[in-house]
């Protein structure tokens, strides 16, 4: 690794300001929303062009010096963490939404482009873009492409690379490929979902091509309160079997109600011990003939109290509350660890009710917002990083949960990512052929490992764990953990 | 060159012995996509697998909505028990009735008209088991609907056919089927007048399952279905009918034979090349005025999405026109020693890929 070969090339040819060394400058791009990760790099590249990105990678490979791309660094697995002494490439200024073509539903996009961004300038045409993490005002394309994000409303149109059609990439080792194209057809292999969820080990998109999709015509929404987390998870299961297909299915547990409530009075009944938020969506005539088969179905859950969204203020209050439980949670502990895990659907009141018996046996409060109609756990493990041995406590409860849900048939991360945080448990879901067959790949693409080295391989030294609170923008609300 | 040696493969160990004893692999399913069959000679130690030995549902559990089978499994038999409750693949995977496998579906990475309202193939394949070419086990992806660990490996097999593994066992999730259709029958004016027509669905938020332009005796006709509960379906086919100023609902048994006639390519004749093209809207009017002109009969599937395309003549002519037209294409039936035809991109992304799974060149070249 010859650094200052590569950080003299860069100052000749990047205007200073937009190559960042001071100390100062590169303090907050130590750690992304994982703040228990961090970690200095030697520089940060504020790339505009994506000439700029190529020259860098390409240099980086000559100088074999480590590389992170990064967005908004969003990122819940420490996906975006710098590897010391490496370089970072900020991907934030790469904005342009470079065409969007409403009779194709297609919008091509750069890297830097805010998730949001895309269904605002798809709105006019009555389009909008499917995936939406609940950092969606703040993430970027780029960091979704790389870590195949997901949203609460995955259930019908699923992840983001069931929403990506093609990519222009530069490879680890300086060359640039066009995967995919403009159709919602390929001929295989499918390249472009390879790279998605790549975690960028492979490389840094360019350029991105995402499918659209119409608005619906109408939503029904209804907020269903019960007695226990398990019999509120047993619903989604009777949801999901009786053959609807709704747009969203959520829950929140008491700890997150009793949050949600405090910061924004969504009016959820303050006396339930788990809310279930479903969402139909789709042509009015047909979304009738579904709520009545749903509500027959809610009303056979057993559940405490059912209410339906009244008109679109009363469901954006809804919504409201529920995307805002998980900052609000956060607010009740100043550290506090987030899982990821999945569990097969049909098991969720189990899984449900064990995360319960762990908390209690741990003596660590555990806050579940989740999206249950996926089986998308996020249990939050509250504790107190200052008391001695609690942070590995909470640890231990999050390791425990993994180990639930690989036990379940299940997986490590729904919609997070490996990254850093969930590395060694990868393990514990592939055989060592696979981890080998997969590390081979990598190094086919990336052959030194340049490329967000460190991540997702249950290899190499990581930084020491610490307790540091929330991310900046989390403690200002902007952004939130799922 | 001699006749190549004829394994029928029952467990997963029998295809990684078959793979270490052999140094060309070949691999078959129900060949309904002859044009994707192997060979019938090679070199010496040349083996053809013949899948359909290794079926069967590996794990199914209704309410959950996914399931897993071993790759030879004919799609009829997975639509068959999927139908039971109610469910079913919304992509429309297509040869069914002639009796294609769920791993050949996979290799070939085929999608039908279905495709239009969920996505396809890639949209539902969420696991996959496979032998590399060094005779490794490996699994990739899940067996849960939302999965975000490690590579992608199902998306590799999509369309690998064979050549960069032997797919084993495939993880599914499946959707529920709508318990009723209608399609609405449109004739258009001219092809321009039907892409409008098929844009303009596009920004509207009407629920289409699917929508398919074809060509009655050369007149453009869109094909419209929606799907969902009865007693709300003619009062939207209704609505549909009045938006788009016209056409003709078809009749029930008329209904589901249009779209399995689709599937099945029945429209196709049987001697002429059939070979799926991914398009787009932009590219069709410049595309039909080629197979307009060469005698090609066509589909335009999915929105315009996918085009099949059944080829009358020489494939190297339509491999020239497709190049000039940035398009490229796979080779279902036909005589074609290389099934794909027009512009390929990401060769050398497969390259590196495949220099991985098959070191030894086991498998013919992707």
């Amino acid at each position: 690794m010859n650094l200052d070969g590569l950080l003299s090339e860069l100052e000749r040819r990047v205007p200073a300001d937009r190559l960042l060394r001071k100390s100062a400058q590169l303090a907050p791009y130590e750690s992304d929303a994982l703040t228990a990760f961090r970690s200095r790099p030697a520089a940060v590249l504020l790339a505009e062009r994506q000439e700029e990105v190529i020259q860098a990678v390409r240099l980086c490979h000559r100088y074999g010096v480590p590389f992170v791309a990064r967005g908004s660094g969003t990122s819940l697995s420490g996906g975006s963490l710098p590897v010391e002494n490496g370089l970072v490439i900020a991907l934030n200024r790469l904005n342009r939404i470079l065409r969007l073509d409403p009779a194709q539903r297609i919008a091509v996009v750069e890297p830097g482009v805010i998730n949001l961004d895309v269904s605002r300038a798809a709105a006019p045409h009555g389009l909008y873009y499917a995936p939406d993490p609940s950092s969606q005002l703040i993430c970027t394309i780029g960091g979704n492409v790389a870590f195949n994000s997901g949203g609460a409303h995955c259930l019908k149109y699923g992840m983001t690379v069931n929403h990506v059609l093609g990519l222009k990439v530069v490879l680890a080792d300086g060359e640039v490929v066009q995967l995919g194209g403009e159709s919602l057809e390929q001929v295989g292999p499918d390249l472009t979902g390879f790279f998605v969820g790549s975690e960028g080990l492979f490389g840094v998109a360019l350029e991105i091509t995402l499918r659209l999709l119409p608005k619906p015509e109408c939503y029904r929404t209804v907020l269903a309160a019960y007695g226990s987390l398990q019999a509120a998870g047993d619903a989604v299961a009777s949801v999901v079997a009786s053959g609807l297909l709704p747009g969203a299915m959520e829950i929140m547990d008491a700890l997150a109600i009793e949050a949600a409530e405090a910061a924004v009075q969504a009016g959820y009944p303050r006396d339930a011990a788990a809310l279930l938020i479903v969402e139909l969506e789709g042509e009015r005539i047909q979304v009738e003939a579904e709520f009545a088969h749903l509500m027959q179905v809610i009303e056979g859950s057993n559940p405490k109290t059912v209410a339906v969204a009244k008109d679109d203020a009363d469901r954006a209050r809804i919504w409201k509350g529920r995307k805002s439980a998980f900052s609000a949670v956060g607010r009740l502990s100043q550290d506090y660890l987030v899982q990821d895990g999945v569990v097969p659907r049909s098991r969720l009141g189990e899984a449900l009710a064990t995360i319960e018996r762990l908390s209690q046996d741990y003596g660590l409060r555990v806050a579940n917002v989740f999206h249950a109609g996926d089986g998308n756990l996020h249990p939050l493990i509250l504790f107190n990083g200052r008391i001695p041995g609690e942070l590995e406590r909470a640890e231990a409860l999050a390791g425990e949960i993994i180990q639930m849900c690989i036990a379940l048939g299940g997986s490590i991360t729904g919609e997070h990512g490996v990254g850093m945080e969930k590395r060694q448990h990868m393990p514990s879901m592939f055989t060592e052929t696979d981890l080998q067959v997969m590390a081979e790949l990598r190094r086919a693409l990336d052959p030194d490992e340049l490329a967000n080295r460190g991540k997702m391989f249950p290899q190499g030294e990581a930084p020491a764990l610490h307790a540091h609170g929330p991310h900046p923008l989390e403690a200002q609300g902007v952004i939130s953990r799922m | 060159m001699t006749t190549l040696t004829i394994l029928a493969p029952q467990c997963y160990e029998d295809v990684q012995a078959a793979i270490c004893e052999h140094g060309r692999i070949f691999v078959r399913g129900a060949s309904s996509k002859p044009a994707l069959a192997p060979p019938s000679v090679d070199g010496d130690n040349a083996a053809l697998l013949d899948m359909r030995g290794l079926r069967g549902v590996v794990e199914y559990e209704p309410g959950e909505f996914v399931f897993t089978a071993r790759a030879g499994s004919s799609l009829r038999e997975i639509a068959a028990l999927l139908a039971e409750h109610g469910q079913h693949l919304p992509f429309d995977p297509p040869l069914v009735d002639q009796g294609a496998t769920l791993g050949g579906t996979i290799a070939a990475g085929l999608s039908g008209s279905g495709r239009h309202r969920y996505g396809g193939l890639r949209d539902f394949l969420i696991g996959v088991r496979f032998v590399d070419g060094q005779g490794r086990l490996v699994r990739g992806g899940g067996k849960v609907v939302k999965n975000a660990a490690g590579f992608d490996l199902p998306k590799l097999m999509i369309g690998s056919l064979g050549r960069l593994g032997v797919i084993v066992e495939a993880s599914f999730k499946a959707f529920p089927q709508p318990p009723a259709y209608a399609t609405l029958r449109v004739t258009q004016p001219s092809l321009d007048a039907a892409l409008t027509t098929i844009a303009r669905l596009n920004g509207s938020n009407f629920d289409l399952e699917a929508l398919d332009l074809v060509f009655e005796e050369e007149r453009p006709t869109l094909y419209v279905r929606q799907g969902g509960f009865a007693a709300a379906l003619a009062e939207r086919q209704e609505r549909l009918r009045s938006w788009l100023g016209g056409g003709e609902p078809l009749p029930e048994p008329e209904e589901a034979a249009f779209w399995s006639a689709g599937r099945e390519f029945t429209w196709a004749p049987t001697t002429w090349a059939l070979v799926k093209t991914p398009v787009t809207l932009s590219v069709l009017p410049a595309l039909d005025q080629v197979l307009q002109a060469a005698g090609a009969q066509r589909r335009y599937v999915a929105g315009a999405a996918l085009a099949w395309i059944a080829w009358p003549g020489d494939l190297g002519h339509l491999d020239a026109y497709l190049i000039q037209l940035q398009l490229g294409g796979l080779v279902l039936r036909g005589e074609a020693e290389w099934p794909f035809v027009g512009v390929r991109n990401g060769a050398s992304l497969i390259a590196r890929v495949k220099r991985v799974l098959d070191p030894f060149h086991r498998f013919p070249i992707l």
